[in-house]
């Protein structure tokens, strides 16, 4: 008895693999033909198994029309291979190309030992709670025992004992500084733009457009001058200290720091962090200007104040204390982006995703405290009536 | 006579977190031996030389370097006990953002009191001893992965360490550097008399240079056999030490010494 199985919807001539079914009693050979290669069609195993007669002694193969063959044979091979062990029958595998089996008898070979890794199964909805409680716990941990380890070396570096290279503080005191300047003046502008924008719709209703200048004034100078360079210092400084330490740390080169008996907070984070704190000010004051000068130009543009008024309104809303309340505002916000970026690099694992996952991580760290204590020094400015 | 012991693990159990890697580790490394440490890969060789160079802290037992307790030791002990080691580390390890004098400079300048001519003298010094004279103002990048391992070792033996530690040296390079590598360390104990112990699988090297071993088993999760490499591809019994000497029974005799070791440990499995 022949069965024949050919695929029934053929894409190409050469392209198709047939298969035919003998069975001789309990003696089964299956007939290979045409093309059996990735691309080609033909029939799967769980097509042809019901064409199997159901008692099998043996499975032999016949490929004299065999035309081609690759891994993708190996595949249905394979099927009847552990078909045929299931139901307890030998396999010949004498008539297949040597190729092929050669193949198989490497593809069968188990494993001297059972590679170990861990059970993977989904966790319940409390137990991703526990872990992420008991994550969030001891992130803060981490994040307390950094401020103790940069309080440490602080005081270390106070009293003479902390050493890092002065070229890279200089090379950080550029970067964080006359290097961040195009963008942060650029956004600086444009948030003193909007501000203006926003505000001129409203006051024109009451006519009371010459307080334009105290909105942007106010605006810029307490919140949103140092808020905006602080951002823009997460993304573009607090990221690229977290990848260098990060690289550092899959470099075996914070190792190589410890076992020479220097310690990397002195070394890599204190030059950071003294960078970022004494450019974030200025940048943060530099910010402040541009900001006012972006709504200056809305105020000319679509209200028609002339400069002088609006210089003069602007030194009569803005005082000193608010440009302190901004200036305050940047030196936290300094420490912070520098603090988060340091942080998430010391903290990176030994891998290259580990260290996008690191930057990834201190962008996000400093932005939630950068908001966050914005948000508390506000409130509490209010209640101290500064 | 037999060398001082100069460096002796008890118990040692390394573990991360409740995952025990190697337990129950003994063995000593004596004054002017080449160690080495082998072993299957995940076994925690380079574990092993963190918990020796005061980068982890074993889960139990101990490591005495001469008569001290690493790890119960002050921090000012432990400092002092690394100023004398020196290591080279797999990837090398230079500081990217400095050229080669400020590598090699660095450890200098953090522990001795030298003025800045005479680190300058010896940064020059140390970088002609590794083949690398002329090279000071180059940065790491600049450089290939053979000459970054020089220059690594340069900064590790910038101190004249007593203990040189090495994180599989020849990883990366070709065969012709490797050799002029071993070649170096073989220099570098007879000249600055350090005892030298070195992470690896690299056969050549093993049988080249190592005059005392032990082997990691991963399975077993302890140490399976140790004493001189040579000796323990003739007589170990342990099917899996010897099919890693024989690299899986395909070599022989694979590396016959031309350069005999001068001290022979006895060994024991």
């Amino acid at each position: 008895m022949q069965e024949t199985y050919s695929p029934k919807n053929t894409v190409a001539p050469g392209s198709i693999g047939t298969i035919d079914v003998e069975s001789i009693g309990t003696d089964l050979c299956l007939h290979f033909s045409g093309s059996w290669v990735i691309g080609s069609t033909f029939p799967s195993f769980l097509e042809i198994q019901p064409l199997f007669p159901g008692t099998i002694k043996s499975i032999s193969f016949d490929t004299t029309n065999l035309l081609a063959w690759d891994s993708r044979f190996l595949i249905i091979l394979n099927d009847i291979s552990e078909y045929a062990v299931k139901n307890d029958t030998t396999m010949i595998a004498e008539g297949l190309p040597s190729g092929v089996q050669r193949l198989l008898v490497l593809s069968s070979a188990s494993p001297e030992k059972a590679p170990f890794k861990p059970e993977e199964k989904i966790p319940s909805f409390f137990e991703t709670v526990g872990n992420k409680t008991t994550h969030l716990i001891e992130d803060c941990g981490e994040l307390l025992s950094f401020t103790g380890a940069v309080s440490l070396s602080y005081l270390r570096l106070f009293s003479g004992k902390a050493q890092f290279l002065t070229s890279d503080f200089l090379y950080f005191l550029e970067e964080c500084g006359p290097s961040a300047l195009p963008i942060v003046s650029l956004i600086s502008v444009l948030v003193g733009i909007i501000l203006a924008f926003v505000g001129a719709v409203q006051l024109q209703l009451f006519g009371a457009e010459i307080y334009i200048a105290n909105l942007v004034g106010l605006g810029m100078t307490r919140e949103m001058g140092a808020m905006m360079a602080a951002i823009i210092m997460a993304g573009r400084t607090g990221a690229a200290f977290a990848a260098q330490l990060g690289t550092m740390q899959v470099n075996e080169e914070i190792d190589a720091l410890q076992t020479m008996g220097i310690d990397p907070v002195d070394f890599l984070v204190l030059p950071r962090l003294s960078a970022l704190l004494i450019m974030m000010p200025l940048l943060a004051l530099w910010a402040d200007l541009l900001g006012i000068g972006g709504g200056f130009l809305i105020a000319a543009l679509t209200l028609d104040i002339s400069m002088v008024e609006y210089y003069n309104q602007t030194i009569n809303a803005v005082v000193l204390r608010h440009f302190g309340v901004g200036l305050f505002k940047a030196i936290i916000f300094g420490y912070l982006v520098a603090f988060s970026g340091c942080l998430r690099g010391m903290q990176c694992g030994r891998s290259a995703s580990a260290v996008g996952t690191a930057a990834t991580s201190a962008v996000v760290t400093a932005i939630v405290l950068i908001v966050v204590s914005d948000a508390v020094m506000t409130v509490l400015f209010n209640i101290l009536k500064i | 006579m037999q060398p001082q012991p100069l460096i002796t693990v008890s118990n040692l159990t390394m573990a991360y977190g409740s995952f025990i890697l190697q337990r129950d580790l003994n063995f000593t490394i004596r004054q002017g031996d080449i160690f080495i440490i082998m072993g299957d890969s995940g076994c925690g060789k380079s574990t092993l030389l963190r918990h020796m160079i005061g980068l982890k802290e074993p889960a139990a037992g101990s490591i005495h370097f001469h008569d001290t307790n690493f790890w119960n030791a002050s921090e000012g002990q432990r400092n002092q006990i690394m100023r004398q080691c020196g290591i080279l580390y797999q990837s090398s390890a230079l500081f990217s953002s400095m050229t080669l004098a400020e590598n090699v400079a660095l450890p200098l300048r953090q522990n001795s009191d030298l003025a800045p001519n005479e680190i300058a003298e010896l940064v020059s010094l140390k970088l002609r001893l590794v083949g690398l004279a002329g090279f000071d103002q180059f940065y790491p990048s600049e450089i290939s992965g053979g000459m970054k391992k020089r220059a690594a070792l340069a900064r590790a033996i910038a101190l004249d360490p007593e203990i040189l530690f090495f994180d599989e040296p020849s990883a990366g390079l070709d065969p012709i550097s490797a050799s002029l590598l071993d070649n170096l360390i073989l220099e570098l104990r007879d000249s600055l008399n350090a005892t030298i112990i070195i992470v690896t699988h690299e056969l050549a090297s093993i049988f080249a240079i190592g005059n005392n071993s032990i082997f990691l088993d991963s399975d077993s999760r302890t140490m399976i056999a140790s004493g001189p490499p040579q000796t323990l591809l003739q007589t170990t019994k342990i099917h899996k030490v010897k099919q890693f000497l024989t690299r899986g029974g395909t070599l022989q005799n694979p590396f016959p010494i031309s350069q005999k070791p001068d001290k022979e440990t006895p060994s024991h499995e």
